[in-house]
Parts: C-alpha cells; sequence; structure tokens
C-alpha cells in the first residue's frame, strides 16, 4: 500500500459518496419522513399527518388488490422464471445438446436485452383481440372459445402482464444458472454416471444440490424484481381495467403523479421498501449459511 | 461468495465434451421437444415484430400470419421522421454520458477503495455496495422533489445524474474486483520511479483493467438504453425523451399505423441487440458476476 496523506483516499472516493448521499441515500431517508406528510407536487407546504397515509393505505382496497397481485407476480415469477430457468439451463448444459446450446443460449436471452417498452408494446399486439397472433393461435389448434381480449378482461388482465415479464426475463436467469452449472465438477456426475444414475436422477442429485445457492439468489432477484415490478404493468394496461391490475408500482406511481397524493405514494414507498429489505435481509443471512456450510 | 465465483467469461467456458453414450440418448427426445417449444415462444413474436415492421396496416390486419407482399421500408423511414430520430439522438447523449461518468466515478471510488488502507474503508464499502438493495421505485417521490428543487427538471442531467448514482454500486464491485488483483509489487516500482498515486491510476490501474471497464460500459448501456421509469417521470418535453419514455408518447402519435409503429420497435430494440451480440463475453460476465438486474 502506498505510504501517502490520510486525506488522499478520502479524495477518490468522494464523488461516488456524494452521488450515493445526495440520489440514493438522502431519498430514502426524505421518503420516510414524507409519507408522515401530505404534499402537492408542485407546492413547497406540507401537513404533518402522522400514520394517517399508512392507516388509509391499509383501509384502501386497491391496495390489497395491488398487493394479491404482486404476489401472483412473485410466486409465477419463481415458477417460471427460477424452476424454468434452471430446466433450461440444465438442458443447455448436457452433453447431448452441445451442438445447439450456444445458439439456443444466445437467443434465449435476447428478450432480457430489449427494452421493457419495445416488448410490451409488442405485446399489445400480440394480445390483441382482433390481430393478435395469440388468439390466432388458439384458433389455429382449434381452441378459439378460450380467445379473448387478454388484456381488457380483469380475470386475464393481471396474468397477461406477468406472462410478458416471465417471457423477457427466464432467459436472465436461466443465464445465471448456465453460468453456475459450468462450475460444478465435472467428477460429479461421472460418479453419479457410475452409480448408473440416469439424467433425471443426475438433475435431482447433483446439478439441484450444486447449485443450491444460485437457487436461493435467484429467488431473490426475482422476489425483489415481482414486488418492485412497474414498467409491464403500467404500459400494458395502466392498472386497468379498473384497478384489476394494479401493482404496488402502479398505485405509487398513480397517488404520486396523477391523484397528486405525494405523501400517500411515500407511504405506499415505504411498504414496497420494507418488503425488499425484508428480502435483503434474507439474501445475506442465506448467503452467511452459504459460507459456513 | 457465489457472486464472485461466476465471474467467468460465458463464451469462453467450454462446452463439455463428454461422449454421449446410449444411456444419453434415451430421453432425448423430450429435451428437445421442450427446446424447441421454448425456442418458437421466443423467436415466433420477435420474428412477427421483424416482418410486421414491413408491412402495411391493412396487411397486418388481413394477413398477420403471412410474410409482406410487399417489403415497406418507406415504414422505417416514416418511423425515423416521425419521432424516433429525435428519442434516438437522446437515448444516444444521456447513454454516452451516463457511461462516461459512472465509469469514471467508479474507477476513482474502486482505486480508492482497493489499493488505499484507511479507518472508514470497510464502512464507505458497505455505504457503496448498500445502494444495490434500494430499488429506485422507493426514492421515487423524494427524488423528484429532488431533481425539482435542484432545477434540473425536465433536462437530460434529470435523468444521467440518477441513473449515474444508482449503477455506481455495481459498477464498483466490478472494477475493485479487478483492482484488487494487479499486483502491488508493481505499483511500488511506479512509486519509486517517481509516480504519484495518480500517475498510477492513469497509467497502471486503468490500462491494466481495459475489459472491466468495457463490461462496465457495456453494462451501464443496457440499463440506461432501456430505462424507463425515470425518464417517463423527470421529463416532460418530448423534444427530450429517450426512446423507451418516447416510444409511448410514439404510439399515440401514430394511433393506428401499425407497421410504421412495429418499425419504431424495431429502430429502438437493435442497437442494444447489436451491442449484446458484439459484446456477449463482456454482458454476461458482468451480468453474472453482479447477479444482480440492471
Amino acid at each position: 500500500m502506498l505510504h501517502t496523506k490520510k486525506w488522499l483516499p478520502y479524495l477518490y472516493i468522494a464523488p461516488c459518496i456524494l452521488f450515493m448521499l445526495l440520489f440514493v441515500y438522502y431519498p430514502i431517508v426524505e421518503n420516510l419522513r414524507f409519507s408522515f406528510y401530505e404534499f402537492s407536487a408542485f407546492s413547497p407546504e406540507k401537513t404533518y399527518i402522522g400514520f394517517e397515509n399508512f392507516l388509509n393505505l391499509f383501509k384502501d382496497e386497491v391496495f390489497y388488490i395491488a398487493l394479491k397481485n404482486n404476489i401472483w407476480y412473485a410466486v409465477i415469477s419463481i415458477l417460471c422464471q427460477v424452476m424454468g430457468g434452471l430446466i433450461l439451463a440444465a438442458i443447455l448444459e448436457d452433453p447431448i445438446t452441445r451442438l445447439v446450446s450456444s445458439m439456443f443460449r444466445t437467443i434465449f436471452f435476447i428478450p432480457v436485452v430489449i427494452s421493457i417498452t419495445v416488448i410490451a408494446l409488442l405485446f399489445t399486439f400480440i394480445y390483441n383481440p382482433d390481430i393478435g397472433i395469440l388468439n390466432g393461435f388458439l384458433s389455429l389448434i382449434g381452441m378459439e372459445e378460450h380467445a379473448r381480449a387478454w388484456l381488457g378482461e380483469s380475470e386475464t388482465a393481471i396474468f397477461a402482464v406477468i406472462a410478458v415479464s416471465q417471457w423477457q426475463s427466464i432467459g436472465y436467469i436461466m443465464m445465471l444458472f448456465i453460468v453456475s452449472i459450468q462450475n460444478i465438477p465435472r467428477e460429479l456426475y461421472e460418479a453419479a454416471e457410475m452409480d448408473g444414475a440416469g439424467r433425471i436422477r443426475k438433475f435431482l442429485s447433483v446439478t439441484v444440490t450444486q447449485v443450491r445457492e444460485m437457487f436461493f439468489v435467484a429467488s431473490l432477484i426475482t422476489l425483489t424484481g415481482a414486488f418492485t415490478v412497474f414498467n409491464e404493468p403500467y404500459i400494458l394496461t395502466g392498472g386497468g381495467p379498473g384497478n384489476a391490475s394494479e401493482v404496488l408500482g402502479t398505485l405509487l406511481y398513480n397517488s404520486a403523479f396523477f391523484k397528486d397524493q405525494m405523501g400517500y405514494a411515500s407511504a405506499v414507498a415505504t411498504v414496497i421498501l420494507v418488503l425488499s429489505l425484508i428480502f435483503s435481509l434474507i439474501q445475506l443471512r442465506l448467503f452467511k449459511s452459504g459460507e459456513d456450510g | 461468495m457465489e457472486t464472485s465465483k461466476a465471474a467467468v467469461p460465458f463464451q469462453a467456458l467450454p462446452v463439455s465434451k463428454k461422449r454421449t453414450s446410449r444411456r444419453n440418448l434415451i430421453g432425448g427426445t423430450p429435451i428437445y421437444t421442450i427446446l424447441l417449444i421454448y425456442f418458437i415462444a421466443i423467436a415466433y413474436p420477435l420474428f412477427w415484430m421483424v416482418v410486421s415492421s414491413f408491412k402495411s396496416t391493412e396487411e397486418i390486419f388481413t394477413n398477420s400470419w403471412a410474410l409482406p407482399k410487399e417489403w415497406m421500408w418507406s415504414n422505417y423511414v416514416e418511423a425515423w421522421n416521425t419521432g424516433i430520430s429525435g428519442y434516438f439522438v437522446n437515448s444516444l447523449l444521456v447513454t454516452s454520458i451516463t457511461c462516461f461518468l459512472t465509469v469514471l466515478i467508479s474507477a476513482l471510488g474502486a482505486y480508492g477503495l482497493a489499493r488505499f488502507d484507511f479507518k472508514a474503508k470497510k464502512f464507505l464499502l458497505v455505504f457503496c455496495m448498500g445502494g444495490m438493495m434500494l430499488s429506485p421505485q422507493v426514492s421515487l417521490v423524494p427524488l423528484y422533489k429532488l431533481i425539482q428543487s435542484m432545477g434540473i427538471h425536465d433536462t437530460y442531467w434529470a435523468m444521467i445524474l440518477p441513473y449515474v448514482a444508482y449503477r455506481i454500486p455495481i459498477t464498483i464491485l466490478l472494477i475493485r474486483a479487478s483492482f484488487l488483483e494487479v499486483s502491488k509489487e508493481l505499483e511500488e516500482a511506479a512509486y519509486l520511479d517517481g509516480c504519484n498515486s495518480w500517475t498510477i491510476f492513469t497509467k497502471i490501474f486503468v490500462p491494466m483493467n481495459i475489459p472491466i471497464m468495457m463490461t462496465s460500459v457495456v453494462l451501464t448501456a443496457y440499463f440506461t438504453w432501456n430505462e424507463f421509469m425515470f425518464a417517463l417521470i423527470f421529463v416532460d418535453s418530448d423534444a427530450l425523451k429517450t426512446i423507451p419514455a418516447g416510444l409511448m408518447q410514439f404510439r399515440d402519435a401514430l394511433a393506428t399505423n401499425w407497421g410504421v409503429l412495429m418499425a419504431g420497435l424495431m429502430i429502438s430494440a437493435l442497437p442494444i441487440i447489436m451491442l449484446f451480440l458484439c459484446m456477449q463475453k463482456y454482458f454476461v460476465r458482468g451480468l453474472a458476476s453482479g447477479s444482480v438486474k440492471g
């Protein structure tokens, strides 16, 4: 290490600290404070109202619709992205697919890099009741009775939105698992083979146990993503029809920039913060236990 | 930590060379079936977007499955002239400035955290990394207020400055890990040769760590090019909007001119797809070692 003046390292780190303080930490603290006030976007005056924002929030039925939708988001994302991503990764790392695997993993990853606006607008066409290829596909396989206005009906809207997120994100989690599977010692597979294990047996007893840690990481990434989601519901349905596909993210946005209830929006943000901090703490815990084990 | 283990160049990894035994061939059919179905599910919508971008609205309506009768390149020209060109330039500007600032500031910070011993080092490391756990949604209202009071609402800076702040944690994480690998002897030798800490940074650390800087640039570009929420809320003027937010306006402006809208989507998606295909190695390494979605 260099022997220099004491303040020198701080000088190098100062810009980082400045940015983080101003745009990351200060707003978090402010948000907590804001959630106890009532105020509007364009006026400097704020009225302290104690816990009223939270009380109103917990009485608001839209909040529970949003929470329920976020929970659906989480459950489906865990199933599709984490389970599905792991299965796809295992398939692409199986010797049997080695000739095609690099092409497939590139293609499967492409949705991840495309902007969510592009994908969401594309899917408004795919779900379109008149020209959409989803309904077209259903009538092609003789299931036209299931064709419907996917985004326009309150029973299907949130699931249609969730499906778009899965379509985009499975490739990302798959890639994390691929990297993780490539780090598994080959001997473990060979040993399992000597014991007469078939493909599924090898997947369950070697792959799944060896990628356990990535499994937790991936689950927590998807969980946090599921509770902070905003873009897909906002672009695809705007939370509608009615409030059927509202999530906490759109509730926050609508309260703040549509109804101009900034304090109420801050309270929603605080709930999101608390939820995501809980997940992060679980993540840290699991990391620690993984290192010990 | 799992995440650092994963920092292996993705493409560079050898595909398993093991001979396929007869036993392994059994079960091949279901595997290929799954692969094929998923392939269609991913590729067909993308293919449909490409094909539809060359069709007239009427043709999308009447014949949404077929190839275009006449490939309408004019859709692309019209999309470009209806506003995409402006959004495109804004995106380029915002993305390049954000990448430059993020990597510069993070490299400086990483240098400070990797190569010096000082009291608050541990704390500052956690301070910088901690930002990774906080999602921007949570700070939306105060950030909006902050940007208003700084007087930068509805300027490029309203996007750039928060973007840089939210990209710093992951970028520092990546660059610091790479800086830690630089040998101490080299640094001591340069020191004896009369270099000071700044020239050691610019002449040794930066040139020796170009690959990780590339990874950081690619990841930051990916994030910035696609970011939607801040771009939607912190900027009002259509003239300053980046592609993700601009596309919403573009859709409303076009109403039912769907072929042109599809062409607009294509123009918006292509640069980042190209970047990904050309720099896959940097891309995947960075995403994997951060394990944090952009």
